[in-house]
């Protein structure tokens, strides 16, 4: 049976992109925030998981606003990276798992939670980000991908509530796999930024300290909250909190938090990285 | 036509994207989009006010985009994340955008961003398992 081993966030960001692109990582405005990747590191590696399941949102690169899917799952063989405009290089294709999609898919919908299937879908900055954060010093992906896209795009997006119960679902989908594979979850995205209007630039540490604490103890905090609620701390991209509840319902009521770092501003954004271990599978 | 009020309309200084502000500016951040495509970057910046035309941009649109007004574009309807693949190709960073938005140069807006940001570590001393490094 397939096991979700833990549980993993972080920011997604095209500056980290940059950054690493450009080996900027012990550059004193990086390496703080660098160094506090590397247990996150030394436990993929010494865990070997078989499948990350990435939660993030599309930016406008594969899907534009002519069809924008609430929750979008790939299905493909492989996913290939491309030209955002950002600047950023492309990314090596990433292997998929088909098997195991259509079977997240078949049980997501058995359980109400009404997925788009992708069997092409580019991926962007917000899942080759955090792929980078984890892996690019192996030279290649060990792990094969499965992307789940949520909208935080355009409103009308999922609630805080149900990115957490997606969470669950997907947590009770990934048990009922039946072949024996490691699975971790990475929730991308966050925490506090706004990048449009007169209150560009909001950044806001007690807030973003709360997320976490509550992310590891008490996710219902979070997902209590309205978006205007969330969006009036964290900022308008900052609603991307909501994609960790849905990495936070797949896992226990209980986790063991391994490691916790945060670090701000990196480029106009809060920056917080949990690592949360299934006791039941530690 | 009655758009709903939602209460994120009520924030200040924050233009929440939503199905108004799309219905409103659907072709430009379809031109933004086309943006993805560096031939489509080039074709812009050699004439960008007939590529605007391309689109079919409103006439109010295409003078913010022409005059780079980038605070007019995202009231007008811009999406930020289309509205980067304009910005970030013509040389401008997200914090020379954020300082455009607040109307200040762009090292006062970093400033605004580190001020906010002070204290940090201390406040991770005083909760409990941070790594400290």
């Amino acid at each position: 049976m397939a096991k979700l081993i833990g549980g993993i966030t972080t920011s997604h960001i095209p500056a980290i992109g940059n950054a690493m692109a450009n080996k900027l990582e012990q550059d004193p405005y990086w390496k703080r925030f660098f160094d506090g990747y590397e247990p996150v590191k030394a436990w993929l590696a010494e865990k070997q998981p078989d499948i990350a399941i990435v939660v993030y949102n599309d930016h406008g690169l594969n899907f534009f606003l002519d069809k924008v899917p609430t929750f979008a799952l790939g299905c493909a063989k492989t996913y290939e990276n491309a030209d955002e405009g950002w600047g950023l290089p492309s990314a090596t294709n990433f292997e998929g798992d088909e098997e195991f999609s259509w079977h997240l898919a078949n049980s997501l919908v058995e359980q109400e939670f009404d997925m788009t299937t992708c069997q092409e879908m580019l991926v962007d900055h917000g899942l080759v980000v955090p792929m980078g954060l984890m892996w690019r010093h192996l030279g290649h992906w060990p792990v094969k991908v499965i992307p789940l896209a949520v909208n935080t795009v355009i409103q009308p997006l999922p609630s805080a509530k149900r990115c957490l119960d997606l969470g669950k679902a997907l947590g009770k989908a990934i048990a009922s796999y039946g072949e024996d594979k490691k699975v971790v979850i990475i929730g991308t995205g966050g925490l506090s930024h706004q990048l449009q209007g007169e209150r560009a630039g909001i950044i806001d540490v007690d807030y973003d300290l709360e997320c976490m604490e509550h992310i590891i103890s008490d996710p219902d905090w979070l997902a209590r909250q309205s978006h205007s609620e969330i969006i009036e701390k964290a900022g308008t991209e900052g609603i991307e909190v909501i994609m960790w509840l849905v990495m936070r319902g797949a896992l226990p009521k209980h986790v063991n938090a391994l490691h916790k770092h945060y670090h701000a501003p990196i480029s106009n954004t809060g920056a917080g990285v949990l690592l949360l271990e299934n006791p039941d599978a530690a | 036509m009655a758009w709903e009020e939602k209460p994120y309309h009520k924030i200040p200084g924050t233009y929440v994207f939503d199905g108004k502000r799309s219905a409103n500016a659907y072709h430009l951040n379809k031109m933004l989009y086309s943006f993805n495509r560096e031939e489509n970057r080039k074709a812009y910046a050699a004439d960008p006010a007939a590529y605007a035309d391309k689109y079919g941009l409103p006439a109010d649109q295409k003078e913010a985009l022409l005059k780079g007004d980038f605070l007019e574009l995202l009231r007008q309807g811009g999406n930020i994340y289309y509205m980067a693949k304009l910005a970030i190709p013509a040389g401008f960073s997200v914090q020379d955008v954020g300082a455009a938005f607040h109307q200040i140069p762009t090292d006062a807006f970093k400033q605004h961003l580190l001020d906010q940001s002070e204290g940090f570590q201390q406040k991770l001393k005083d909760r409990e398992g941070y790594w400290h490094g």
